[in-house]
């Protein structure tokens, strides 16, 4: 199955063009997952969508791997409507640089895609036309999707298990 | 009995309160507002085969005309501004029900963005555990409203300025 990944139409494609920008290529279940440098995040999805007619981005969120530097992964899922194909992009964010370029330039409906995951991990989506908190309320702090987050709430004890 | 009735029976003779009360728990006119699966078995309750119009409690669209709210479901932090609106809106005397355990106590959800329990925003009258509560649940928490309802005293006197409210005898 190792080779369904490098197979796949977008794989040969993306590393024939940027070989230097991709960290990792991974084929779980008939899924497959490039996983890009996050400067070049841009320029691949505008490629992935003129090209290869990646024409629906279905998602885009995060994963918080607390502890681990990168601590962020942004990932993108991608949907080729006429080859009816899927295609998992993710991108490495570091704390300390906890930013990456918007793709609503690429795909319109990263615009709202994009302020969820600002809103609810944090991150930083350079030149988005307007990145403001979505699903939390204007005047909320913190950032509740973030691992260290405490899950009740700040200013509450936190949960010790079951008293009775 | 004990008061003469020199005009007949066509003269009911008795108390304000009694009288007020009465008409007051006769017709719970709740606002129509649902924010979880709770607002369905609330819908249900209110649907021909429970159907509260036989207690004259009629959902109303408008806050303005309602007297009653009935919490039914999950209040988010983000929703609970718009409650405290809602309830401001209603006219007194007005009364809140707080259906099914997210409304009570948060429920399930021990969360950031969940308001544990709407007794932290507004005064309830009566908790109806369950989730969501059966509508059986629904009516005699809403007779239970009425029972309360009937012990009031002074509450009309009160509002027109004739003495003190004075507590529900128990």
């Amino acid at each position: 199955m190792a080779d369904m990944a490098e197979n796949n139409r977008a794989v040969v494609k993306l590393k024939g063009k940027y070989a230097s920008s991709i960290l990792d290529v991974k084929e779980f279940r008939g899924e497959v997952t490039v996983t890009v440098k996050k400067e070049e995040i841009v320029e691949i999805c505008r490629f992935l969508k003129t090209e290869l007619s990646y024409n629906l981005l279905t998602d885009v969120t995060a994963v918080d791997y607390l502890g681990i530097e990168p601590r962020f992964l942004v990932v993108y899922n991608l949907y080729s409507i006429p080859n009816k194909d899927r295609l998992r992009v993710k991108a490495p964010v570091t704390e300390e640089d906890c930013s990456i370029d918007t793709v609503s330039v690429v795909w319109q409906t990263a615009n709202w895609l994009e302020r969820e995951t600002y809103d609810l991990f944090g991150i930083i989506f350079k030149n988005h036309p307007d990145l403001r908190r979505i699903m939390m309320t204007d005047d909320w702090v913190g950032h509740p999707l973030r691992k260290d987050y405490p899950l009740q709430g700040p200013g509450r004890e936190p949960y010790k298990g079951r008293l009775s | 009995m004990g008061v003469e009735q020199p005009l007949g029976d066509n003269i009911i003779t008795t108390s304000l309160d009694a009288l007020v009360n009465w008409s007051r728990k006769s017709s719970i006119w709740p606002m129509t507002f649902g924010l979880a699966c709770c607002a369905i078995e609330m819908m249900a309750t209110g649907a021909s085969s429970h159907d509260l119009d036989r207690f004259g409690i009629i959902f109303r669209a408008s806050p303005r005309q309602a007297d009653c709210i009935i919490i039914a479901g999950t209040v988010t932090k983000k929703m609970l501004p718009v409650i405290k609106v809602i309830y401001e809106q209603m006219p007194e005397p007005k009364w809140v029900v707080a259906m099914g355990a997210c409304a009570c106590s948060g429920g399930i959800f021990d969360t950031y963005s969940v308001v544990q329990g709407i007794d932290e925003a507004l005064p309830v009258d009566v908790y109806i555990p369950g989730c969501p509560p059966r509508p059986e649940a629904l009516l005699c928490g809403l007779v239970k409203l009425q029972e309360k309802i009937m012990k009031e005293r002074n509450s009309f006197g009160n509002a027109i300025g004739l003495g003190e409210r004075m507590g529900p005898l128990a």
